[in-house]
């Protein structure tokens, strides 16, 4: 490549108006460039090999999976089936959607008025409350697990179902909260203002401005919940490991392998089914995503 | 009469407050502080979830202090952890990011690929890469082999288990990536410009003005990493339980942080004093040191002058 750019130098020096001190820093972005673009690929290989390897194990046989072999042969697609075909995988996938879903709902309504009230209304204890929030985002879900566990199964018998992990999303989740806060505070005054001169209380200027206008927030929110649940594990494992009817794919998955011994081929499919929807939601919702990340992390 | 209406105001907006704010108020009294003093509370009782609790005074903090086998393992694991996991993500983190804000040609592509192994979910993630470093027939062994490089056991051999969990939590590094990104972006490019005119060199601006720029946010990755750290469960758990065979799901025994202990940390404690040996009164005691460990660092983190959190007008 640097030979390229040197050919037309040498042919005709006169004509050229790239002087010496261009060429060499020409010639240096485009190293530079190479480079740059080289580590790039390296690391494009690091983040990205672990999942072909996952993927190209789901397609051999069991007994090719055991071998040294990189490359299916043949393509066993039907080790796909037979994970589908496994009893209670189906059961996993809708109690996964369930607790996924209905979760994500109640944690958006019931977050949004206390993001927007952290947000947007001055009050006494307002900062005392977003420390609060701070501190419950922060907490690790295994320090209050045992009373809430007593509670849950004792109190209300409701052991062996997901439901003492749905509920408690209908009051508000403290990392939702705080990301949709952040996200409030970049709302100019302004257009609230706007909507109380023309009328409008608190709770229709939630509806009808603040709403439309953090849309992407509560997208972000959203999809955050969305995988929080369907990756998930400790929930599930305290209130569902009873009762195989109510297990998630996230729990079910590492029984599979207990299941299938040695059948790496039939785990790495599971594997991969697991994944898969994580990462197709994500193509499709990309940039709230990333916003909601650099949101939450960075001061603004 | 004034002071009448500005007074039912004042109530009126306080009513107000109060109804947007109700969800979490509610939540925060019954999922947060009752239980948080109902562990404090159970901490001094011996208490198996049949018979009513009995107060035994400082008989479970000094048993799990002194005689729990597993505390103070998992206690070491924890601090490497923090040493060398958290460090390693931070230094890959930044690293990748510097990487992505001088990628020009690709630019999407890329960061997506560099993106979405942080989406792959734990038990996902972690199964897949006790496959990919199992030690007879992995696809990295094998490469590894051929190449001529040392073999180790990965999951299955005490030394090398938290350096394998160390390579799942790099590989996931993407939201760090996204973080540095923007703070990078956000670097004034006069001070670049002004660098390169005094003739600084590459190691020079990034030492006098990349560093100096980005510390804040280099700072809110280590203290987040140490407290995701403290929260550190399901890959150590899953990847102990899988390398050492053992079924997963209900009314299996198991006993936690194999291979010898060496992937144990302070959340399996609850767990197993808690839920397999049903001491509730000691998984407590655990639950309670957790507690000061990650609100010890989250006060770091909400320092008011270290502005990692903006407190927001």
């Amino acid at each position: 490549m640097a030979q390229v750019l040197d050919t037309p130098k040498a042919a005709s020096p006169a004509s050229d108006p790239v002087t010496p001190a261009e060429r060499v820093a020409r010639r240096k972005s485009l190293l530079h460039w190479i480079a740059v673009h080289s580590l790039g690929v390296a690391a494009a290989l690091f983040f990205v090999l672990p999942f072909v390897f996952l993927l190209l194990t789901s397609l051999m046989s069991d007994q090719q999976a055991l071998t040294r072999d990189l490359w299916p042969h043949p393509f066993e697609w039907s080790n796909y089936k037979e994970v589908f075909d496994t009893p209670g995988f189906l059961t996993w996938w809708r109690n996964t959607l369930l607790y996924a879903g209905l979760g994500t709902v109640l944690t958006v309504v019931s977050s949004l008025p206390v993001a927007y009230a952290l947000a947007k209304f001055r009050f006494r204890g307002r900062h005392l409350s977003l420390m609060l929030v701070i501190s419950m985002m922060m907490l690790p879900p295994q320090v209050v697990v045992i009373p809430m566990y007593l509670f849950w199964a004792k109190q209300l018998d409701m052991s062996g179902t997901l439901w003492p992990l749905i509920i408690p999303m209908a009051f508000g989740d403290a990392f939702s909260i705080f990301l949709l806060r952040q996200f409030l505070l970049t709302i100019p005054n302004e257009y609230l203002d706007a909507a109380k001169v023309d009328g409008c209380g608190e709770f229709r200027t939630l509806l009808r401005v603040v709403i439309p206008m953090a849309k992407p927030g509560i997208a972000a929110v959203a999809l955050f919940q969305f995988f929080y649940a369907w990756n998930d594990y400790f929930g599930p494992q305290i209130y569902a490991s009873e009762n195989p009817a109510a297990w998630t794919l996230s729990y079910g998955l590492e029984s599979f392998k207990g299941a299938h011994h040695t059948d790496w081929n039939l785990t790495m499919a599971a594997t991969v089914l697991v994944m898969a929807p994580v990462i197709v939601v994500f193509f499709f919702a990309q940039k709230a995503f990333v916003e909601g990340v650099t949101l939450t992390g960075v001061k603004g | 009469m004034s002071t009448y209406t500005l007074r039912s105001k004042r109530r009126r907006s306080a009513l107000r407050t109060a109804a947007f704010m109700s969800p979490w108020l509610i939540g925060f009294c019954v999922f947060f502080a009752y239980p948080l003093i109902s562990t404090l509370y159970f901490s001094f009782t011996s208490y198996d979830g049949f018979s009513a609790p009995e107060f035994s005074g400082l008989k479970n903090w000094s048993y799990v202090f002194n005689d729990y086998p597993l505390f103070w393992p998992a206690l070491r694991n924890t601090l490497w952890l923090v040493l060398v996991m958290v460090t390693c993500r931070v230094i890959f983190g930044l690293g990748i990011g510097m990487l992505i804000t001088r990628i020009k040609t690709g630019t999407g592509v890329f960061r997506t690929l560099f993106y979405l192994p942080y989406l792959a979910p734990p038990v996902a993630a972690t199964l897949g890469f006790v496959f990919l470093l199992n030690p007879g027939t992995g696809p990295v062994n094998s490469i590894l082999g051929d190449l001529g490089l040392p073999t180790p056991g990965w999951f299955t051999d005490a030394t090398w288990s938290k350096p394998a969990l160390t390579a799942l939590a790099v590989w996931g590094v993407g939201d760090l990536m996204v973080i540095f990104m923007a703070a990078l972006l956000d670097v004034p490019k006069e001070q670049y410009e002004a660098a390169e005119l005094d003739g600084a060199s590459a190691y020079q601006r990034f030492r006098f003005v990349t560093l100096p720029n980005i510390s804040p946010i280099i700072m809110f990755a280590v203290v987040t990493g140490i407290i995701q750290t403290m929260q550190y469960y399901t890959q150590p758990l899953v990847a102990g339980k899988v390398a050492s065979g053992v079924m997963g799901g209900s009314g299996q025994q198991f006993e936690p942080g194999y291979p010898d202990k060496s992937t144990l940390t302070l959340p399996q404690l609850v767990y197993n004093l808690g839920f397999q040996r049903f001491d509730y009164g000691s998984a407590c005691v655990v639950a309670l040191v957790l507690f000061v460990l990650a609100m010890a660092f989250t006060a770091l983190l909400m320092r008011r002058r270290s502005g990692l959190i903006q407190a927001g007008e």
